[in-house]
């Protein structure tokens, strides 16, 4: 469903049209679309059923996101029939997209589908994307707890990050936080793969040490494409766009809030990069 | 005949296998004999269709298996090969929604273009115990029998249980000529829970009407009539009277009786008394009081009178209140938010999990139903179980441990997978709960004003959208209607439910679509599909107009399904549209991009305004709305206030471990008691901040370790205003529900205040879920918690704007005794909080600044949770002196000072007193304090006696605590001129409460001791 005009009151005419993809059981749409509106960006959700029959319309967007949610109830496993469905269809007007420079944002459920899909990793540095998708190399299983968990976790940037969403961004203890609630957000992969994904950049967001509740190898939150513009995490950058969603704004200095939230500063990175390359 | 193919998916070895760890973890946990030392699980698919081996080896390379972790398996029949000592299967009963299977039939549709049928099970190989032990473990911790078959052996049947073709046969019950036995004996064996009168009124129609009725007419009535649907004890007329009461004295607040019976608390005063009778009530000699429509005459007057447009200070902002599915008031200029808690007790007493997942799931469809459609943008969930550890289960009821756990996990799979943030919610622990657990489910709508009412006209098409139907559910309305026999789990397993949450979310996007289109919605009017089905969702929208229904064109699950059983199924998800013939392509194709199934069911109206129903061009059935609606008798009951056995039937008190001899030990106690303790287990499980519009969450402060008062979200993106929702509870005070439900309005409302919301903005709900009315002692106490809604809605201004029943929680055991629910009144609020930016917190904020309290604290203990912990034989165990009066004027001074910026944090006293509150604001803001209970202001006539433990744990109404920076003081004194309160004390850095008393020397007690007590486990 595409949001009613007056719920987005920030929305600009004229910046880079960003593709919001829906689904059934996709059910963060509409945060996504008004963070890439805050950012400067002008959303449209598409349904995937009218891109699976008109696959062209992906080349009109400069910017993509994959929301979260429970793509078709996610009963099989987190992201498997949506990614399924988009493997066969779709992925290649999708990564024609990611070679045109799109970026593409994939939280949660979307960060599973984009596993599922073969969209990330993607293929090693210097390689091109393949003509039909990969098999997944990564798998996000159930939380180590065993049980979905609603909480926000400090994150860390990687300073040698290759992800256009996170690069530049500093953390600090109050601020450098993001939500996060999913079931299954466990990264588990290859020792190898996990090692080249290091050195390539490829990991673009750490949970903190002390704050690391799903398991995932090597506190991977969040990894990006050797191209560094689809970026894939478990947290909801999409749900810190604004002071009052901080869990603790209540008690944040003025100071502490001068900045923009940790959440719309990727967005504008992304925004700021598609119109730098204008 | 099609062969069924089996497909086993399980972790590859060295993966880790977090379903076979749970098993082992909750038969420990159970206490079984046989704990096995180690499992395994694999996942089970059967699928059959047209395919070929090498299809199903694609689809389950392809789709079931992930292949970084695990492997699948296609197994040929017959090879039934134990890999470790024993093993267990589940898998769900025929009929029983399977939504992993429905999954897996519309992906294998849209990838691989082959239509298949699909049921899903779960397998569990076991080590260290025998085939005895593993079908203990399937049976009691992995099945429940009502829903699911336990198999020993991998379960590969050679075709699919198909429902059986339907010969169709017009039946008639022949009624006109019973006796009155003969009715009653009719009305029970087939499930109709009409009483005599109903039945007599029924066969009086028919006589009149010269024919017998046909079965689908009777289930009909049964169904519109049930108590579910129609209230009949709340509309009913009600004479009313007390035990040992004198003529003309009609008791209120004990020891505080009126000198003349009516004239309400709220316009108690007023110079005319006869001008200012309550509503519908008529005083007779002998000191009792007729009341007609006792909803009508108390609840719904008070909003009524509210909103009256003769009324000068009339409130505006009520849109739509009693009329729809659920109660709805502006938000802004241009939008307006709607609010509706229901309960699913019945069917969670017997299925937690899918009691309450279809509870949420239902409630979020009266959202979906209200106007034209109100989107879902939060949830609440209050549930009431039995004490987790120490009850004594009889049998028939599931143990409350597990009721809770599974219905935890029903609200957070059905609530996660719609997007739809669990806010605020509570539970209550009262071993009384033990056959009749509570669950109720409220949602939050927002929508265009311009949305607010539809009108299905004549011509209109009748359209169902959403689920299929199939025979789930039948005979839900009048199962939740009747008292629960140890019998029942059996006998209704077919009222029980499983819901598709994803079903319902694309029947959502679809509507939303369909009602935002630009010129104008594609539909007229809407309803859900709740208990009764399409019976009362037709035949509520065809109230005026009439309906010609064609039943067999309905899309159903499986074949042989009557038109009775179409009619009256309450199988999840569906929706009813009206829909202008002009319209309907239009609409068909927003269902079709979202994958959602809609069905022209017929036209509303018909010749002669009745509603019609066909099967195939044969009129089976035809009913006259009128009486349908409006032929309901509803006798007068009789309802008797008895004080004495009310309070007889509380709960023996704990015994008093961990009560201290200090204050701050009886805190710590306090803190660790189930209903006050953190609640975190529940929360996190819950997305709360799904739609990016939370602002306060459930969880505040340092570490998000503190209980927030109330949740705090904004509906509509990019405005400043938000809105504010809470629940108030306090069956503690159930010895006299009229105070109880003034304290729960109270509490609700301050719950609102603390965190920011103008309390001249405020809506509410009532929920009565109450032991049996046929009990006129009973009825009694529900009267006076009716009259209570009225004086405290009339005295806080929150109307009550929508409300529900559930009148019959009592459970008869094998050995023949009953026990009943404690009356249990859930008041639900929303309001607006005007600026976002100003809403406050509970959790301290800086040391220096002042601790105010606002109100009175008086020396009765009674109700309070200090004396549910036992040895408090010393204590004034009268209930505490409720005055909405005051409650009001305390709330408005508290919200002015909250507007005004001058408090940093604010948080209400009301479960375990003052203590306990402030306890939570250090601990959750890491902050110490310093506090002298000798400075409490106290209610002046009990001022002797009000000891420090009073002072410290009495649970009075009426009050706030407030953190104050000492620049603002005179500020916030000025707010709180004529309204009782004092600085008690101040903020530290240190990490203690520090407490002095009239007579307590200092006493201290770390942050870290009492966050250990609050974080004590209660359950998960």
């Amino acid at each position: 469903m595409r949001p009613p005009a007056d719920e987005i009151s920030t929305m600009s005419t004229d910046g880079p049209k960003a593709l919001v993809i829906t689904a059934a059981g996709i059910n963060c749409d509409l945060e996504l679309a008004q963070s890439f509106a805050a950012a400067g960006a002008v959303p449209e959700s598409v349904l995937l059923s009218e891109l699976l029959r008109n696959p062209t319309r992906i080349d009109n967007y400069r910017l993509i996101g994959l929301p979260g949610g429970f793509s078709f109830g996610d009963d099989i496993a987190a992201g498997r029939i949506m990614g399924a469905l988009m493997r066969r269809s779709i992925y290649p007007a999708l990564t024609a997209a990611i070679e045109r420079g799109v970026p593409m944002i994939c939280p949660c459920n979307g960060f599973q589908i984009a596993v599922q899909a073969g969209l990330l990793p993607g293929p090693s540095i210097d390689s091109a994307w393949a003509a039909s998708a990969a098999e997944p190399s990564i798998a996000l299983l159930q939380n180590s707890t065993g049980r979905f968990r609603d909480a926000w976790t400090r994150v860390e940037i990687p300073a040698d990050t290759r992800c256009i969403w996170t690069q530049g961004l500093e953390c600090d203890d109050a601020t450098g936080i993001l939500p996060s609630a999913h079931g299954e957000g466990r990264l588990v992969a290859d020792e190898a793969l996990l090692d080249a994904l290091e050195a390539n950049g490829q990991v673009a967001v750490r949970y903190h040490s002390a704050d690391h509740f799903n398991g995932s190898m090597r506190r991977i939150a969040g990894i990006c494409d050797a191209s560094g513009l689809v970026f894939g995490l478990m947290p909801h950058p999409e749900r810190f766009t604004r002071w009052t969603q901080h869990p603790r704004w209540t008690r944040l200095s003025a100071h502490q809030r001068a900045g923009e939230p940790l959440g719309l500063q990727m967005f504008r990175n992304a925004v700021e990069r598609v119109l730098v390359n204008a | 005949m099609t062969l069924v193919y089996r497909v086993e998916v399980r972790p590859k070895s060295g993966q880790s296998d977090p379903r076979a760890d749970a098993v082992i973890r909750q038969a420990t946990a159970l206490g079984l004999s046989a704990i096995p030392t180690a499992a395994q699980h694999s996942s089970v698919y059967l699928l059959a269709g047209d395919i070929s081996e090498a299809d199903v080896g694609r689809i389950a390379h392809e789709l079931l298996a992930d292949p970084v972790t695990q492997r699948a398996e296609v197994q040929a029949r017959g090879i039934a090969t134990h890999r470790l000592d024993a093993m267990v299967e589940i898998h769900p009963l025929p009929g029983v929604t399977d939504p992993a299977a429905e999954s897996v039939e519309s992906a294998v549709q849209a990838m691989f273009g082959t239509s298949v049928l699909v049921r899903t099970g779960d397998r569990y190989d076991l080590a260290g115990i025998n085939q005895l032990g593993a079908m203990t473990i399937g049976e009691r911790v992995l099945a429940n029998p009502v829903i699911h078959g336990v198999h020993a052996e991998p379960w590969h049947p050679a075709h699919f249980p198909a429902g059986h073709g339907y010969t169709m046969r017009i039946v008639e019950i022949p009624l006109r000529d019973l006796t009155d036995a003969a009715l009653e004996k009719l009305s029970r064996e087939a499930h109709l829970f009409l009483s005599l009168q109903e039945m007599q009124a029924i066969q009086a129609e028919y006589r009149r009407l010269g024919r017998e009725p046909r079965e689908i007419e009777l289930e009909t009535l049964a169904q519109t009539w049930s108590e579910h649907c129609v209230h009949k004890t709340l509309k009913s007329t009600v004479h009313y009277r007390e035990a040992n009461l004198a003529a003309g004295q009609f008791s209120l607040q004990s020891g505080q009786r009126l000198a003349n019976a009516l004239p309400s608390a709220a316009h108690a005063g007023a110079p005319h008394a006869t001008a200012t009778l309550r509503p519908g009530h008529t005083p007779a000699n002998d000191g009792s009081v007729t009341i007609k429509n006792l909803l009508k005459s108390t609840v719904a007057a008070g909003t009524f009178e509210l909103i009256d447009e003769h009324n000068p200070d009339r409130i505006d902002w009520c849109l739509s209140v009693f009329v729809d599915n659920s109660g709805v008031i502006a938000f802004d200029d241009h939008h307006a938010v709607c609010f509706k808690c229901e309960t699913h007790n019945r069917p969670s007493a017997i299925e937690p999990y899918g009691g309450a997942a279809t509870g949420i799931g239902g409630c979020i469809r009266d959202i979906m139903g209200t106007g034209l459609g109100a989107k879902p943008i939060a949830a609440t969930d209050v549930f009431c179980v039995a004490p987790l550890d120490g009850t004594d289960v009889p049998a028939g009821c599931l143990p409350p441990r597990r009721i809770l756990t599974q219905v935890v996990a029903g609200v957070r799979d059905y609530g996660n997978r719609m997007g739809i943030p669990t806010v605020n919610g509570a539970v209550w622990f009262d071993e009384r709960y033990v056959g009749n657990p509570l669950v109720y489910c409220g949602v939050i709508g927002v929508m265009p004003r311009t949305m607010v009412k539809g009108v299905t006209v004549r011509g209109d098409r009748i359209v169902a959208i959403g689920g299929r139907t199939g025979r789930d559910g039948i005979h839900g309305a009048t199962f939740s209607s009747a008292e629960v026999e140890h019998g029942h789990s059996s006998e209704f397993s077919h009222a029980v439910q499983i819901g598709n949450a994803i079903t319902e979310k694309k029947m959502l996007d679809a509507m939303l679509a369909a009602r935002d289109q630009p010129d104008g919605p594609l539909y007229s009017g809407t309803t859900d599909c709740g208990a009764g089905g399409f019976s009362s969702a037709v035949g509520e929208m065809g109230k005026d107009v009439g309906a010609t229904v064609n039943l067999e064109r309905a899309p159903v699950k499986y074949d042989g399904l009557s038109p009775t059983e179409i009619w009256i199924s309450e199988a999840q998800e569906r929706m009813v549209l009206s829909v202008p013939p002009a319209k309907l392509e239009r609409l068909r194709a927003v269902c079709v991009a979202h994958g959602v199934e809609l069905c022209d069911l017929g036209e509303f109206g018909s010749n002669d305004g009745m509603i019609r129903l066909y099967w195939h061009g044969t009129e089976v059935g035809a009913l006259d709305t009128h009486f349908l609606h409006e032929g309901v008798p509803m006798p007068t009951r009789e309802a008797v206030w008895d004080a004495a056995w009310s309070a007889a039937q509380l709960p023996a008190p704990g015994n008093g471990r961990g009560v201290g001899p200090r204050l701050v030990d009886t805190t710590c106690a306090l803190l660790a008691h189930p209903n006050i303790a953190s609640k975190e287990w529940i929360i996190r499980q819950y997305d709360h901040e799904v739609q990016g519009g939370s602002v306060i969450k459930p969880l505040v402060g340092v570490g998000s370790g503190g209980p927030s008062d109330a949740a705090v979200v904004h509906p509509v993106p990019g405005s400043r205003r938000a809105l504010a929702i809470s629940n108030g509870l306090a069956t503690g005070w159930s010895a006299d529900p009229y105070a109880m439900t003034l304290a729960a309005l109270d509490e609700c409302v301050r719950n609102m205040v603390c965190v920011g919301a103008d309390p001249t903005r405020m809506a509410v709900l009532d929920n009565f879920c109450w032991p049996s009315c046929d009990d006129p002692r009973n009825m009694g106490a529900l009267v006076r918690a009716a009259e209570a809604c009225y004086d405290g809605a009339m005295a806080y201004r929150t109307p009550f704007i929508s409300g529900k029943d559930s009148l019959k929680n009592q459970f008869r055991t094998q050995d023949g005794r009953t026990i009943m629910i404690p009356p249990t009144l859930l008041v639900s609020g929303f309001g607006i909080v005007p600026d976002a930016e100003r809403a406050c917190t509970m959790d301290l904020k800086a040391a220096e600044h002042v601790l105010v309290l606002v109100g009175t604290t008086g020396a009765r203990m009674g109700g309070s949770h200090r004396v549910m912990l036992g040895a408090c034989g010393h204590a004034d165990h009268r209930l505490p002196v409720v005055d909405p009066a005051r409650g009001a004027r305390t709330a408005r001074a508290v919200a002015a000072c909250i507007a005004h910026g001058a408090v940093r944090s604010a948080h209400d006293p009301s479960e375990g007193g003052l203590l306990p509150a402030l306890a939570e604001m250090c601990f959750a803001g890491g902050l110490g304090a310093r506090i002298d209970l000798s400075r409490v202001p106290v209610d002046a006539a009990d001022h002797a006696d009000v000891s420090d433990e009073c002072r410290a744990f009495a649970e009075d109404p009426h009050r706030y605590i407030l953190e104050v920076e000492p620049a603002q003081l005179s500020k916030v004194q000025a707010h709180l001129d004529g309204i009782a309160h004092a600085v008690i004390g101040t903020v530290t850095t240190t990490d203690t409460l520090e407490v002095v008393g009239i007579r307590t020397p200092h006493e201290s007690v770390t942050l870290d001791t009492l966050r250990a007590a609050w974080n004590a486990p209660t359950g998960g």
